[in-house]
């Protein structure tokens, strides 16, 4: 019985989407940085409500 | 003494309820109609549909809330306006019909002064054969029990994919016509959650269909946002999203019927499929409640205060145009009926000019495009503007005073991919202005620094953050009024 990988199949749906790498699926998670991007987020939506009510 | 009657208690017309009381509520009489006892966060379904929350978590009692302040809270279903009377009552009115058990059909005409429509949409299953939970063979998140349904139905799955069995889910839009394709999106990532969660991911084959053209439209004709040195589009990245966590997609669709497992559906280059599912939760479209207008002489005059769908008329430009001339001038801001100046409809009630999504037509004829959102954050914002100008009117206005066109407005999203304090995550996205505005930004109809998107746990922490602040504002506890809308 042989080990020997089997090629990934092109030309599928899943074949060209870009997939994160492990750093960025560590900073998803990654509690300090998330804190200040929650503040970052927090702020962005702030100015998205002052700029919207007339 | 005026009086305003504001049809439905949802997002949008208990915002409009809210404000109005806290301004007017003492010198003017605030009649709120809502055929349901409770209110509910409808984008925390997700979360009841999934086990992570129960009904009690996310709704409240209408009239418990309304005891405490001078709303005269009724609990009927509108049925039929007269904006200008009838042969017996001089003043306009709303026919309404009572659903409280005590007072169950019943029907009582109350007259207004201001009429604010905010009666939100009628979840038409029935436009495709075999959908939804009441006749059909799919579940839905669009109301709580709907959601605890679902819930139930997957923990059966759940049960099954332990016992070894395989079995194929299917999530998104259930006619070619839906809007909302962000619950169902919710949806998806958090049923793939909850299986890895169970440790049966490796059993089911997750799979999303849905009438965008491309994964990530929304309805909205999609989202530039600028990332990694590039501008790219929405779609790169809900694709990315779900490659990663292993589910295919389907686009350009519109499910035709639904047997008991199995989902008929027509793609945009007009061919026909089939799609074998154990369990599916597919979004209904969205239409009008069905309430007719009549005038003085009893004459039916639905079609001029609606529009075909349900959805009633306002200060919209409904010309017929091509997709090339629309323009974020078309949409409406004061959201008054142009005949009848004391009416207004807010959130999914109000008639759109057009879609945002460009209309797309399959070989056969079958329109597969998405239709407008109208929910959430802008549906608060435009209950807001016509609650202050109703207020000024009231004080004297003769003309609203308060514009929240979503030309000239932004919406935040953030959608649920797994709930955790420490390991969920959530898509933040916020664009601005909802409908592009290709006169004022030529490249991409958006600005660019309000319109991003990231993945994160912040997400996941400003989704539970904004489930409390609403839901402790909508029940109107001390400060609620410091809570942003």
């Amino acid at each position: 019985m042989s080990n020997k990988p089997i090629n990934r199949e092109p030309y599928q749906q899943a074949y060209y989407p870009p997939a994160p790498t492990g750093f960025t699926r560590f900073m998803r998670t990654c509690l300090l940085w998330q804190a200040v991007r929650f503040m970052v987020i927090n702020m962005k939506m702030l100015k998205l409500m002052a700029k919207s009510h007339h | 003494m005026a009086r305003v009657i504001i049809l439905g208690a949802g997002i949008s017309g208990h915002t409009a309820a809210r404000y109005l009381n806290k301004w007017v509520g003492r010198q003017h009489e605030i009649v709120v109609v809502s055929p349901n006892a409770k209110w509910n966060w409808i984008p925390s379904n997700i979360w009841v549909g999934v086990g992570h929350m129960n009904e009690e978590q996310v709704t409240f009692d209408l009239a418990e809330v309304y005891g405490k302040t001078s709303v005269d809270f009724r609990q009927a279903k509108a049925v039929s306006v007269n904006p200008k009377g009838s042969a017996e009552l001089a003043s306009p009115f709303v026919t309404v019909e009572y659903t409280r058990a005590d007072k169950a059909g019943q029907q009582e005409n109350i007259n207004y002064d201001y009429l604010i429509n905010a009666t939100g949409p009628k979840l038409n299953f029935g436009a495709t054969e075999g959908l939804g939970p009441e006749h059909g063979h799919t579940v839905s998140v669009c109301t709580a029990s709907h959601a605890i349904e679902a819930n139930h139905k997957l923990q059966e799955t759940i049960d099954a994919l332990r016992k070894d069995e395989q079995k194929t889910i299917v999530i998104g839009t259930g006619h070619g016509m839906c809007t909302c394709q962000g619950a169902a999106f919710e949806y998806i990532y958090n049923v793939d959650h909850i299986l890895r969660e169970a440790g049966v991911r490796d059993k089911a084959r997750l799979v999303w269909i849905s009438n965008e053209y491309e994964v990530g439209d929304f309805g909205m004709g999609g989202v530039h946002i600028t990332r990694g040195g590039y501008v790219t589009n929405g779609k790169t990245f809900a694709e990315s999203l779900m490659v990663e966590r292993g589910i295919e997609w389907i686009t350009r669709a519109h499910v035709k019927k639904v047997e008991a497992g199995k989902i008929h559906y027509e793609t945009l280059d007009g061919s026909f499929h089939e799609l074998e599912f154990d369990f599916s939760m597919l979004i209904p479209p969205f239409a009008g409640v069905g309430l007719k207008a009549y005038d003085k002489a009893g004459e039916d005059i639905t079609s001029q205060v609606f529009a075909p769908n349900g959805f009633m008329k306002v200060d919209a430009d409904y010309t017929a145009r091509p997709y090339e001339e629309w323009s974020a001038q078309d949409w409406p801001r004061t959201y008054q009926n142009p005949t009848w100046r004391n009416m207004f409809a807010v959130g999914i009630a109000f008639a759109p000019p057009h879609p945002i999504s460009k209309p797309m037509k399959s070989a056969n004829g079958t329109m597969i495009s998405p239709t407008p959102p109208r929910t959430g954050m802008p549906s608060a914002a435009m209950a807001k503007a016509v609650a202050m100008s109703v207020r000024d009117m009231l004080n004297g206005s003769d003309k609203p005073t308060h514009t929240a066109s979503m030309g000239e407005m932004g919406a935040a999203c953030v959608a649920s991919t797994g709930a955790d304090f420490f390991k969920g995550t959530a898509a933040t996205m916020t664009v601005y202005p909802v409908v592009p505005d290709f006169e004022k930004y030529p490249e991409y109809g958006r600005d660019m620094e309000l319109t991003f998107g990231e993945i994160g746990l912040a997400g996941h922490w400003m989704k539970y953050l904004l489930h409390h602040a609403f839901i402790y504002q909508a029940k109107l506890k001390p400060g609620w009024t410091f809570i942003p809308d």
